[in-house]
């Protein structure tokens, strides 16, 4: 789950993280008092959104007087912000961090994240702070620092000095350094995060450290036991078919394709996109129905699909386990009945009770298909979405 | 021979009354798996399934002899039961449950480190020898005693793989499920290298996806230690970068887990990589 910067950066406050002075607002009134109150010569604007690369998008404005910042501001509230990483249609802007400015000498990077290969929690630095790190990384793997922290013995001040050694802090700027990998640490911990970025951390020109923006990702299966965190979910900033699926316990995934993708399991759902492009066709979604389907969650899966009108066949593939293909083949009936369907939809089953599932599925005067094996449903569905374009 | 289990092998189920634990502990029993008893606290000296109920792990051990537990317990609970399990000195844990926080599987993989318990999962079917020992949710029919070893990251696809080499005749000798985790039990390799000494083994079906590094190392593993014939499919050519498909453990950041990346990897370590789920069973068939 994903929080905004103003959120991210309340949690930081809260673990004696040192952000820059703002306040977050709705409105272009608002935003000009925050400027008045924050005092000052230069403010800088920001579109709250769940994205990065607001810099270059137009979402990050310096303003030279409190006019300026409501005159931003009223531009950008109500907008949409497309960034590199929002796609086209891009995500709403109904809300701003209006921050103070600081003189910044030099732009760090620092992070906290959970590393799969080695089972740790591992903090990264690089002194080419404000890059995309992943860039850094690439291009000169040697200016990023790593350090591993021991699940059992905790985050220890030495690595904490080697990070500030390796990015040439001196003096006080050590134990500042130092402070904040320790309230990174407690906060990724009391909040079950998946990783923390700042990016820039600045070195302001007397010298202190500040967290200029801040990103937080939690982990999705924690979320349920921090309802301070989960209070501060957005919808507005997530796909509304993504959220209707979860609500339902459906794992659902928007494409750019026009093949319906219905699958039990994620490992099968995505073998089966990868198989109708395969083919020539192209994924309208990822959707993985689960392992315990039932009618209720056919039915819904099959609506989310239909919700989306550059569908023009759907592909139902089901391996049934403990779950039996009849009784999908039962689902899938009362859902097409329900839903209307209009487009073709070819279903192929396998596995427990697959036969009894198929010959629900014959005659029914419904545009049904039922495919023999998985190759063949794939070729059907892309032959049959191109003669429908 | 087969790895991991076999028809010896003693089997207790933790979150052994619930509904998940009783679907599955009756489909496991069918199957003819040596199910010896069960764990729920407070149910001690109950009777389900006509088997023992216990309130701890270290009393059902001591009381059944068992050296394999498969746990159904909620996710917030089941970092708890798998050290539980550990502690009682169980060998082989198999942990079906989905949707662990990953910090809990953090510290139970650092507690773990020198036990010699192995443990599977979580997130994922289980793990099964073919008309032995059925030890998951896996289901047991579509299964046939054999020589192809099967390890993938996926149960669904797991199962296409068990389906099309029971269909080209060729049976399985083990197949384990490691589960969609980011941070889980037993890897690619630790399944690879037992399947390399496995006699029984004949050739292997690997089947990865986008995320993390271990499709890599398997693949350098492969090429400096397995003689025997593989086939591996990579699910995920077409997941969008940042998102999370399905499994927690199915993502690509950064550039890095990509499909891409795995199967020119695997390939340069000349492994036979299949375009198609479809076609596993037939290609492992040719490898033989």
């Amino acid at each position: 789950m994903n929080i905004h910067e103003y959120q991210a950066k309340q949690l930081f406050r809260d673990y004696k993280i040192p952000v820059p002075d703002g306040k977050q607002t709705a409105t272009p009134e608002g935003a000009e008092q925050i400027a008045k109150e924050l005092g000052g010569d230069s403010w800088v604007v920001k579109a709250q959104v769940h994205a990065g690369g607001r810099g270059k998008a137009g979402g990050v404005k310096l303003a030279k007087n409190p006019a300026e910042v409501a005159e931003f501001s009223r531009s950008m509230l109500g907008q949409r912000l497309v960034t590199q990483q929002t796609g086209a249609e891009g995500l709403p802007i109904n809300s701003l961090l209006i921050e103070k400015t600081y003189p910044i000498k030099r732009e760090l990077y620092l992070s906290a994240l959970v590393d799969r290969g080695s089972e740790r929690i591992i903090f990264i630095a690089s002194a080419a702070g404000g890059m995309d790190i992943e860039t850094v990384a690439h291009e000169s793997p040697e200016r990023i620092i790593s350090v591993q922290v021991s699940p059992a013995a905790g985050l220890q001040a030495y690595q904490c000095r080697k990070m500030a050694y390796a990015l040439g802090l001196k003096g006080a700027q050590i134990k500042a350094l130092e402070k904040i990998m320790f309230g990174l640490y407690d906060l990724f911990l009391a909040k079950d995060a998946s990783q923390i970025e700042i990016n820039p951390l600045i070195e302001t020109q007397n010298g202190d450290l500040l967290a200029l923006d801040a990103k937080i990702n939690f982990d999705d299966n924690a979320v349920a036991i921090h309802p301070d965190i989960l209070a501060m979910k957005d919808p507005a900033q997530e796909d509304a078919k993504e959220n209707r699926a979860q609500q339902f316990g459906l794992n659902y995934i928007t494409l750019d394709g026009n093949i319906g993708c219905m699958v039990n399991g994620a490992g099968l759902a995505m073998a089966t996109m990868d198989l109708v492009k395969l083919k020539g066709g192209r994924p309208a979604n990822f959707l993985d129905v689960g392992g315990g389907t039932t009618i209720e969650k056919v039915s819904e899966a099959f609506k989310l699909i239909l919700s989306d009108h550059s569908v023009k066949a759907v592909l139902v593939n089901i391996f049934g386990g403990i779950v039996q293909c009849d009784i999908i083949a039962a689902g899938i009936l009362a859902a097409v009945e329900e839903v209307h369907v209009a487009v073709p939809v070819v279903v192929r089953l396998e596995g427990t009770n697959a036969e009894q599932g198929r010959a629900l599925l014959s005659n029914t005067g419904l545009n049904l298909y039922a495919a023999d094996d998985l190759d063949h449903a794939a070729e059907q569905v892309v032959a049959l979405s191109e003669s429908a374009a | 021979m087969s790895i991991l289990i076999n028809k010896d092998t003693k089997v207790i189920c933790q979150g052994f009354t619930g509904k998940q634990g009783t679907f599955h502990s009756r489909q496991t029993l069918d199957y003819g798996t040596q199910l010896v008893g069960g764990v729920t606290p407070e149910r001690g000296g109950e009777t389900h399934l006509g088997l023992p109920v216990f309130n701890t792990v270290e009393e059902a051990v001591s009381r059944t002899g068992a050296d394999a537990s498969v746990i159904y317990v909620p996710p917030f609970y089941a970092a708890d039961a798998i050290l539980e399990a550990v502690d009682a000195g169980i060998k082989i844990i198999v942990c079906i449950t989905e949707g662990i926080p990953i910090l809990h599987m953090l510290r139970v993989k650092a507690a773990m480190a020198g036990t010699g318990a192995l443990l599977i999962g979580p997130n994922c079917p289980g793990v099964i020898t073919p008309g032995e020992c059925k030890i998951g949710i896996m289901p047991g029919s579509i299964h046939l005693p054999g020589s192809i070893g099967i390890v993938s990251r996926s149960g669904t696809l797991t199962y296409e793989s068990v389906d099309q080499t029971t269909k080209q005749g060729l049976g399985q000798s083990t197949c384990v499920g490691i589960g969609g985790d980011p941070i889980h039990g037993m890897n690619f390799v630790d399944v690879l290298s037992r399947f390399q000494a496995d006699e029984q083994t004949k050739g292997i079906v690997m089947v990865g996806e986008i995320g993390g590094g271990e499709e890599e190392e398997a693949a350098e593993y492969i090429k400096a230690h397995v003689t025997k014939p593989v086939v591996a499919y990579i699910a995920g050519l077409t997941a969008p970068s940042g998102k999370r498909m399905g499994h927690a453990g199915a993502i690509v950041t950064g550039g890095k887990g990509t499909a891409e990346g795995k199967v020119a990897a695997l390939k340069a370590a000349g492994i036979e990589v299949v375009n198609s789920p479809t076609d596993i069973g037939l290609a492992m068939k040719r490898c033989l």
